[in-house]
């Protein structure tokens, strides 16, 4: 893997940047502007809301759209707050800028990640919502000289006295209101919402906001973005992770009509052209000779190997109730297995690009589609040359002449947030050696992403349990994995969530639990992959539940129930899943399994078909979801579906193995994504709830690997201990 | 070389061997067109030349000489506006990148099947992958616009 010599924001700028946030953060209401823009009027009322002339209001998103639907639901908060008519919403994602737009679950960075944006976002936009409503009830009680508190607004409209205006009308009176204190604001009561929780409805226009644009193909995606002039640059990288750049003979790529430079960067050598077919044809001319040094040489049953030996000692422990691993020697039968999980691409669907436009000494626009644009603005800075002094006299990033366009992203599922900025880095890196002569189109092409790392780490879980007079006395999970975080400025050097959540927080009541973990140095670098520990530690767990309590003669489900009593949450989300799922049909195996992540609680039965010769086919899956106050139900619905299709793709057939150091697979051809012939048929049932909102995103991911495990258990009386899962059960 | 792209005709002059989908992304500015793989293994490039489903990104541009190529932007046909109502009704989206080359495959499949069965639609879409996984929601929506076809 390239080594990308470049500025990882360190945690002490980080923590700067909160301080500077939080003032903005709490009142979410306090800039005031109006701007003219042809014959609209544009003007913001805060941070987060921005009504036009022409009647339309728009959200502002700290969060990027890859598909999750955060355009529509954190639009949906404030449009319910504002009374708004629901045609006049729209979204726009907000400028680069922690102060205003940082994400407290990212330690006040912009980010979206970890099911957070409604989550962190929903008493945040309700008040930016409120806030905004009672400049305009102010405004409307001035202009119709009537008293604020006889003012009715409805669908975008203020009334009194037989008087009306439009928002559009009233937002340049309201923007010169003191906005309210954050203490004085109100809130709708949940019985007279509009939108929060309402259903899709396609007569009444009521759907998704960014599926107009998606349908019709004017959505602008980073990659469809191509400025006057832009050369489009591919980047050869090293075949073996931890491999570098010996040396280069470039005479026959330089050849190829369109290319016009060959650079060589602390990532790799880069091609630019003038399109992207010569860019290609350029890169496939190069001839480089890797110094393969200090790279890599294992493949991956070497690495597992490795991983298992470390799996003999105890690691940094991570729980422990009763008496631990001690409890794990003892009366009755001791069973174990070692759970091995594959490394996982990410692969969203839009190959990763960005483009930025470098003019030394003045300044630098990149338009990408990021999860975390401010850590790419700060990294540019750093690789441009534009810094300053911060407030503690050391060099800070010149945030000022870097600006971050977010455009919408064609999937992401983790791959876009990386704390090293690695797109970023790599296009500033080239715009520096070609000095700016042009905007730089960075693009990878399918097989640089599944080729070049960043992903879900493999692992091992030992497994073991102790069954005695039928029941689980004790619980044995311990792990030997990557960290995620380490080297990141996500590392607080213990043992990260990222590697544990979802083994240390088992909710079952068994009287001796231990879980540990192994932290694992490894050349070829991971990233979060769309529900991130919980990928493979709710399949150990749920999975390995099921071949327990069997041993101990117990039906899972029920077992299941008795160990939950103390998690009601969990509990219900089970009942209800089990439930809807009705009687097993003849012929078809069931599987169940539960899991608590990102704050949202899912469980998941899977009916699958088991044919003579051993194929199998998952028919159906019903999901149960418990995600706090529902703010758009079809999205949640959305996601489950999308969510159990991701899931499903990685256990059936997913997996990037390495051989002396290199990565074997290349393009979808050999890393299959599911098709639509695998997909099962998805229903979802979401648990009444009047706790605040939480994530739906990842959440769906984690049950069905072991849902359709276990189903398969059933039937044959194995254990599906190595991922994935392949043709036959 | 001239090629007709949503009926109008485009004067080609560039290399024998450069795939379609550059040509329409980068020349003529059409990116409703995805690129996905590059190696025909995804769906995310098609576009529809003579009617038929191919893939714009191993399909040579100089190769389609007087063929009638249709993209997203010029797909209006009764097949290709019931596709588009549909997906909109049913909000089959999620990131939308493969959803172009989702439109035109449906598009083709109910212009030659304009009552395909479940199997059908399985069969006729398969090689179109959602990393999404809205496979659900397409199939759903490809039998509703059957339906609006009548
Ligand atoms: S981009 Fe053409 S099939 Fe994938
Ligand atoms: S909607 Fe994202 S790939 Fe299909």
């Amino acid at each position: 893997m390239p080594d990308t010599a470049t500025f990882s924001p360190s945690r002490r700028f980080v923590l700067a940047a909160i301080g500077v946030g939080a003032a903005g953060f709490a009142v979410g209401c306090d800039s005031r502007t109006a701007e003219a823009t042809g014959p609209v009027t544009l003007t913001t009322l805060g941070d987060y809301v921005r009504v036009g002339s022409d009647n339309t209001i728009t959200v502002y998103l700290r969060h990027i759209e890859f598909g999750q639907g955060v355009s529509t639901g954190l639009t949906t908060i404030v449009a319910e707050e504002i009374d708004a008519d629901w045609s006049q919403m729209r979204f726009e994602h907000s400028p680069a800028d922690n102060a205003k737009y940082g994400n407290p679950a990212f330690g006040g960075m912009m980010g979206t990640g970890g099911s957070t944006s409604i989550f962190s976002s929903w008493q945040q936009l309700r008040a930016a919502g409120a806030s905004a409503r009672e400049m305009l009830r102010q405004a409307a009680a001035k202009r119709f000289g009537v008293d604020a508190s006889d003012v009715l607004l409805v669908k975008g409209k203020a009334e009194a006295g037989g008087k009306s205006a439009t928002y559009g009308e009233l937002a340049v009176e309201a923007a010169a209101i003191t906005p309210p204190a954050v203490e004085s604001l109100t809130y709708k009561d949940a019985s007279a919402y509009e939108f929060i929780g309402k259903d899709r409805d396609p007569a009444k226009k009521f759907g998704r906001l960014d599926t107009p644009d998606k349908v019709n193909a004017k959505a602008a995606y980073a990659l469809d973005y191509a400025p006057e002039g832009a050369l489009t640059a591919l980047v050869a990288r090293s075949p073996k992770f931890g491999g570098k750049v010996g040396s280069v003979d470039d005479a026959a790529a330089k050849a190829i009509a369109g290319v016009t430079d060959v650079v060589q960067i602390p990532q790799g050598v880069a091609v630019l052209a003038t399109n992207f077919w010569a860019a290609k044809k350029g890169r496939d001319a190069l001839k480089i000779t890797w110094d393969d040094s200090a790279a890599e040489t294992r493949s991956t049953d070497a690495m597992i190997a490795d991983y298992k030996k470390l799996l003999a000692k105890p690691g940094l422990e991570a729980r422990k109730e009763g008496s631990g691993a001690a409890g794990l020697r003892g009366a009755g039968e001791i069973i174990t297995a070692d759970f091995e999980f594959p490394y996982l691409v990410h692969a969203p669907m839009e190959p990763l690009n960005c483009v930025i436009d470098y003019k030394p000494g003045v300044s630098a626009t990149i338009h990408s589609g990021s999860q975390m644009p401010t850590g790419d603005q700060m990294t540019a800075c750093f690789i441009l040359g534009f810094v300053t002094t911060g407030p503690d006299g050391k060099p800070a990033p010149d945030t000022s002449k870097v600006s971050v366009t977010t455009m919408l992203a064609g999937g992401s599922f983790g791959r876009r947030a990386t704390p090293d900025a690695d797109l970023v880095s790599e296009a500033a890196q080239i715009a520096k050696a070609v000095n700016g002569k042009a905007p730089i189109k960075l693009m990878w092409t399918r097989e640089d992403d599944v080729r070049s790392g960043k992903y879900r780490p493999m692992n091992v879980h030992r497994m073991t349990a102790r069954i005695n007079n039928g029941a689980i006395e004790a619980w044995g999970d311990r792990t030997a994995i990557q960290s995620i975080m380490a080297g990141t400025l996500f590392d607080t050097g213990a043992p990260d969530f990222s590697s544990i959540e979802g083994s240390n927080d088992i909710a079952y009541d068994i009287p001796n639990i231990s879980v540990d973990v192994h932290l694992v140095k490894n050349p070829v670098s991971v990233l979060w992959w769309r529900s991130v520990g919980h990928t493979h530690t709710a399949y150990a767990k749920e999975h390995f539940f099921d071949v327990a309590a069997r041993k101990a003669g117990k039906d899972p489900v029920e077992l299941r129930r008795t160990l939950l009593a103390k998690h009601p949450r969990q509990l219900a989300a089970l009942n209800l899943a089990v439930e809807k799922a009705g009687t097993l049909p003849a012929g078809k195996t069931r599987g169940v399994a539960v899991h608590h992540s990102f704050s949202s609680y899912v469980a998941e039965v899977a009916d699958v078909t088991v044919n003579a010769d051993g194929t199998f086919h998952v028919d159906r899956v019903v999901c149960a979801v418990d995600c706090g106050i529902v703010i758009n139900p079809d999205i949640v619905r959305s996601q489950m579906e999308g969510g159990i299709g991701y899931g499903l793709s990685a256990i059936l057939g997913e997996a990037l193995t390495i051989k002396d150091g290199a990565p074997v697979q290349t393009n979808f051809y050999d890393y299959p994504p599911l098709r639509m012939n695998q997909m099962p048929t998805v229903e979802v049932h979401i648990v009444p709830s009047t706790e605040p909102p939480t994530g739906v995103g990842e959440p769906g991911v984690p049950p069905i690997g072991p849902a359709v495990a276990n189903a398969l258990l059933a039937v044959t009386g194995k254990t599906y201990a190595k991922l994935p899962l392949g043709a036959k059960a | 070389m001239k090629l007709t792209i949503n009926g109008k005709e485009q004067e080609y002059a560039g290399e024998e061997d450069r795939p379609l989908l550059w040509y329409l992304r980068e020349d003529l500015k059409l990116t409703g067109t995805k690129f996905g793989c590059g190696v025909a293994a995804c769906g995310a490039c098609t576009v529809l030349v003579d009617g038929a489903p191919m893939r714009a990104c191993v399909t040579p541009a100089a190769s389609l000489e007087g063929k009638k190529i249709t993209t997203i932007e010029g797909l209006d046909t009764p097949a290709g506006k019931a596709v588009q109502q549909a997906w909109t009704e049913l909000d089959v989206v999620q990131c939308g990148w493969c959803q172009s080359g989702q439109m035109l495959a449906a598009a083709a499949l109910l212009t030659e099947k304009p009552k395909p069965t479940e199997q059908e639609i399985t069969d006729g879409m398969n090689s179109n992958i959602c990393r999404c996984a809205t496979y659900q929601r397409i199939r759903g929506a490809v039998a509703r616009a059957s339906e609006i076809m009548g």
